[in-house]
């Protein structure tokens, strides 16, 4: 009996004391590791190429429509003859895969092939060069990790004399000024990396200054506007504020025209479209706010005086066959105050790129409409329609003279054959 | 909308609109929605050409898209926007959107069941409704040509997913689609089973096929065939 108890006894505590320890010991869930797990040097040199070469938009230019990303061969229509852009996978036979990354830098600093030869300045190279070697290494070694592409370039197809390259001596001297981008120590850091994007990668010059016949651009009329060659569209001065200066726009405008395409002031559409669905939306928003930084500080220099009132006459016929159309077609949602409901529909009234000089894009959009990029920030746009087929010449341009006076706006009559001009393009 | 936040003032601002626009055009081309955060709102882009809810309108080379599969006109968006079917104004329109956002829209007008148009009636010969009927309905087994209906449906509303319908199509559309096919400039997914059928086809085919649909009078509230029903004549990449 008591020896029975004491087995008892002792099998109890046994017992407790394996559950004890069972209950202290057991296993549970693998402790929690929050932090960050440490990617390696050659990944995040990688990573930082990646986001590199979208802000640099390399996508863009040697990405044949709906083609391989990166393989080359989209035709490049300028006035001199098309060329066609080079392959940059890693490809050993027909891409990059040979080339080292001194070879890379001298071509985005100086524009010079790995054979040796001057590039045309098709590829950004004038404003590319501004672009730090280790930022180069960077994107370098982003375009060697990315699956090679078997596909041969394409030979450019230029008149004479544009297809020999040695023209470019002379050319490079006019309009080419090689260096990295040199701080300016009186500004701030966010300023200065605002500075690098815009005149480096970000390219913006190469259609936000005006070219001339020879296809240069003058460092003096720098983000001045221009005609983007072979495209029709206009792109503003970013310099005036009678055109897409910034200086009256608040950072917030800014950074969400570059990184959605809407803004409570404007909208992208075009060429800008293009632009911010491949590239910009994904900047992070300290690089988008320091480009903001940099752009609103611009300094803003009109060239021209405003249109005289003599320019700004319109007979009271147009103005009601404008205000008409306005009123059923456009009123629904840029509202009859042409205040917009913004960001969905951009405001017309007080928006500048209605009431600068050239009337290329107001015309183009009434005609074709247009769809804002789908972006990050903004995947489901809100869009305009074409009237292209629903409103004559006339029509079009008495509506487009409406919206570029009324409401205080400070533009200047369009005609009807401005209109029919446009008409005869293919919306692209 | 912010400004018309309650719907009676909507219904002012609308009221005060279309007076001004009904004597000339349709207001079911012309911009109007209720909310401003809405897929109707969204698709304000497509209305001057496609009616308010995708029924067409007067340019007989704009489509009724209202009704047709959802696959078929999510596979149209995404070809206009990579460019692999070739129409300017839409490679244009739709060239930055996203996949589902162009899916959105798809399936938007694919739920839409808006009344059909009036049609003009092509005078056509009784020879050529005749052929044209013979098409449509039995196909003609000489040419290896099977009939329309087998894919599209007996009511010409389409199949599923893919396929799509016919009904309430006018002549202009139908023959510039059937003759893009034959020159080879439309495409559609592989096997593209159109393509082996426009090869088949005669110019006076294509006139024949286009006006007899236009002689139909489609069936009100149908849908597309559910895909489990139909076994396709020719394999269509579209229908995989």
């Amino acid at each position: 009996m008591r020896k029975s108890a004491l087995i008892a006894l002792t099998a109890g505590t046994l017992a407790v004391a394996a559950a004890g320890v069972y209950y202290f010991l057991r296993p549970g869930m693998l402790p929690q590791n929050n932090a960050t797990p440490q990617l390696s040097a050659s990944t995040q040199l990688i990573n930082k190429g990646e986001y590199l070469a979208r802000v640099g938009d390399c996508i863009a230019c040697h990405t044949q429509p709906n083609g391989v990303p990166f393989a080359g061969g989209r035709a490049m229509v300028t006035p001199f003859g098309a060329l066609y852009v080079p392959n940059i996978t890693p490809d050993d036979e027909t891409g990059m895969g040979l080339w080292t990354s001194d070879e890379f830098y001298r071509t985005m600093h100086s524009g010079i092939s790995r054979k040796g030869e001057l590039l045309y300045p098709a590829m950004p190279y004038p404003q590319y060069t501004q672009v730090t070697r280790e930022d180069s290494d960077a994107i370098y070694a982003y375009l060697m990790s990315i699956p090679p592409v078997k596909q041969k370039n394409r030979e450019h197809e230029l008149g004479f004399p544009y297809n020999k390259r040695d023209i470019l001596v002379g050319w490079r001297t006019l309009y080419f000024k090689e260096g990295e981008f040199k701080p300016d120590p009186k500004q701030s850091m966010e300023w200065n990396r605002g500075a690098y994007l815009v005149k480096g990668l970000g390219h913006c010059a190469m259609c936000h200054t005006a070219v001339n016949a020879l296809g240069g651009s003058s460092e003096a009329k720098a983000f001045e506007g221009g005609m983007i060659p072979n495209q029709n569209w206009y792109a503003p001065s970013l310099t005036s504020n009678r055109e897409a200066g910034l200086g009256n726009w608040t950072i917030r405008e800014i950074t969400d025209l570059l990184q959605s395409g809407v803004s409570h002031r404007g909208t992208v559409y075009g060429p800008m479209a293009e632009v911010v669905f491949n590239s910009l939306q994904y900047m992070t928003d300290e690089d988008a706010k320091a480009m903001a930084v940099y752009l609103k500080a611009l300094p803003q220099k009109d060239n021209s005086p405003p249109p005289t009132s003599k320019a700004r006459l319109i007979s009271p016929e147009t103005m009601e066959l404008g205000r008409k159309v306005y009123v059923a077609q456009c009123a629904m949602c840029h509202s009859e105050d042409g205040r917009g409901q913004p960001p969905a529909y951009p405001p017309l009234a007080g928006n500048q790129s209605i009431t600068m000089e050239t009337p290329v894009n107001s015309i183009r959009m009434v005609l074709n409409g247009g769809y804002p990029p789908g972006t990050k920030k903004n995947p489901r746009p809100h869009g305009m329609p074409p009237f292209s087929h629903i409103l004559n010449d006339e029509e079009v341009a008495a509506v487009t003279t409406y919206i570029r006076v009324a409401w205080g706006n400070t533009g200047t009559p369009v005609n009807a054959k401005q209109v029919n001009d446009l008409r005869t393009l293919l919306p692209e | 909308m912010r400004f018309l936040a309650a719907p009676w003032l909507g219904a002012i601002f609308l009221f005060a609109v279309f007076p001004a626009t009904a004597q000339t055009r349709a207001p079911d081309a012309v911009p109007a929605f209720k909310t401003l955060d809405s897929v109707e709102a969204r698709v304000q882009g497509c209305v001057t050409c496609h009616g308010q809810q995708g029924q067409g309108t007067a340019n007989g080379y704009f489509p009724r898209i209202a009704g047709k599969p959802a696959g078929y006109l999510y596979n149209q968006l995404i070809a206009f926007r990579n460019g692999t079917r070739h129409y300017p104004p839409m490679n244009y329109l739709v060239a930055y959107l996203p996949d589902p956002y162009l899916k959105e829209m798809a399936e938007h007008f694919a739920a839409q069941k808006p009344a059909y148009s009036v049609q003009e009636r092509p005078a056509l010969s009784a020879a050529v409704v005749a052929r044209g009927q013979m098409l449509v309905t039995a196909g003609d087994p000489k040419k290896g040509l099977p009939a329309c209906i087998a894919c599209h449906s007996a009511n010409l509303m389409g199949t599923e997913p893919g396929i799509p319908g016919l009904a309430g199509l006018r002549p202009a559309y139908v023959v510039g689609q059937l003759t893009r096919w034959k020159v080879g400039e439309r495409r559609a997914a592989e096997p593209d089973c159109m393509k082996r059928i426009a090869n088949r086809l005669t110019d006076e085919d294509i006139t024949a096929v286009a006006g007899y649909l236009a002689l139909q009078t489609p069936a009100t509230n149908a849908s597309p065939e559910p895909s489990n029903l139909v076994r396709m004549p020719f394999a269509c990449g579209s229908q995989r």
